[in-house]
């Protein structure tokens, strides 16, 4: 089995390879081939914020058990501005970027579960996680 | 102190000016280097000691580093190659027994490190050119506009979009569109794993784009898979056709630029039966 992994997010490289090794792990965890794409596709969308937004930050990809279920945990953190508001955040169509603003509220729905820490000049900790089923 | 360094240095330059034919012997044994390659670098070297200029002892390192990033040799042998001067030396001072020489090895060694870090330092960024113009070609490589009818260009894309390579498309497509004289434009994402905001938006823009130019614009090759990723993140594709195959929007092309196409093969082979 994978270990717990770490990634540095530093530039669009490494989104790449952390989008890889996600695919990866999702594979090994069992997710059905949607549940893997969507995994990957927030793990891109987040890592790609962190980029954006904090200049960069790291992952943790690790493999978690909930009774029988496993399921592919990602830890996204950053030493970047922090975020003043996250429900502003967590708006559909907001962005302080010029994105589309849906990449944090698109990833909630993506996740099943999703969780954001973050204070102004604190930087921002993102806990994702999809149970397979 | 300088004095005696500089006496500790020449002591270091005479032994490898009387010993020039053993001491290259032994580099060459260490190292597993040609012989040709060292007697150069070795002359400079001497020569180098004695003027404490090594200007040219390190163009030759850049050379003898570069062709070896080339040639796809590992570093460590590379490196080897510069270090085992050190060895090769020492058991020249060893049997000399000369407590001079012994400080000027002390000062060699540090020369041969430096000049060992200066190798490795050309071999790793002769390392990155090659990778970065690799990159480059691989960007020329990875898209490709193509005709497919008459007034009909599509782009398959294939592995990550990034500005970069959207940049590089959407170039082409257009360029391809007036090239043509198209009126229909195809970009399947059959190849693409993840789409993601970034890549929609991407897209979008290309399309957006494409329709400044008055060309139709539509979007092929979207997998359940990635419908299904684009219907939850929340990405609406407005008015764009999209379709799931490359031969469907190839279908719709031909059918809005009024070509019809009709099978016949069912007749002939009722035919051909009957004969038989």
């Amino acid at each position: 089995m994978t270990q717990p992994r770490e990634l540095p997010i530093a530039g669009n490289g490494d989104v790449v390879l952390v989008r890889q090794h996600v695919r990866k792990v999702a594979v090994e965890v069992g997710l059905s081939l949607v549940d893997q794409t969507k995994v990957v596709t927030a793990a891109s969308e987040l890592a790609r914020n962190a980029l954006v937004h904090a200049g960069g930050g790291r992952v943790r990809i690790e493999i978690v058990h909930n009774g029988v279920r496993q399921g592919l945990r990602l830890a996204f953190s950053d030493e970047g501005p922090g975020i003043p508001d996250v429900q502003q955040a967590l708006t559909e169509g907001w962005s302080t970027g010029n994105g589309l603003g849906l990449g944090l509220s698109g990833s909630r729905r993506l996740m099943d579960e999703f969780e954001l820490v973050s204070e102004p000049g604190e930087g921002t900790v993102i806990t994702v996680t999809k149970w397979a089923r | 102190m300088t004095i005696s360094t500089t006496a500790a240095q020449r002591r270091i330059e005479d032994l490898l000016g009387s010993h020039e034919a053993q001491t290259l012997k032994r580099w060459q044994e260490i190292s597993e280097t040609p012989a040709d390659e060292l007697r150069e670098l070795f002359l400079a070297l001497r020569a180098a000691v004695g003027e404490g200029d090594f200007s040219d002892v390190r163009g030759l390192l850049a050379d003898f580093s570069r062709s070896r990033a080339r040639l796809g040799l590992p570093p460590a042998q590379t490196s080897r190659a510069v270090f085992g001067l050190k060895e090769a030396v020492y058991e020249l001072v060893e049997a000399d027994g000369d407590p001079e020489a012994l400080r000027g090895y002390i000062w060699f060694s540090k020369l041969v490190d430096d000049l060992g870090l200066f190798t490795f330092e050309t071999y790793s960024a002769a390392r990155e050119k090659i990778i970065r113009d690799q990159a480059e070609q691989l960007l020329e490589l990875s898209t490709p506009v193509v005709k497919l009818w008459e007034g009909i260009v599509a782009v398959p894309l294939i592995g990550t979009l990034d500005s970069a390579r959207t940049q590089v498309v959407m170039e082409k497509l257009l360029q391809m569109l007036v090239e043509t004289g198209s009126e229909h434009a195809v970009i399947d994402i059959t190849g693409v794993p993840a789409v993601d905001t970034e890549v929609a938006q991407h897209l979008l823009k290309t399309v957006a784009a494409a329709r400044l130019m008055g060309a139709e614009c539509s979007i092929s090759g979207i997998s359940p898979q990635i419908a299904h990723t684009i219907v939850t993140l929340g990405i609406e594709f407005g008015d764009i056709v999209t379709k799931a195959t490359l031969a469907d929007a190839l279908s719709h092309a031909l059918q809005r630029s009024g070509v019809e196409l009709r099978r016949e093969s069912s007749a002939r082979i009722a035919v051909k039966a009957e004969r038989a």
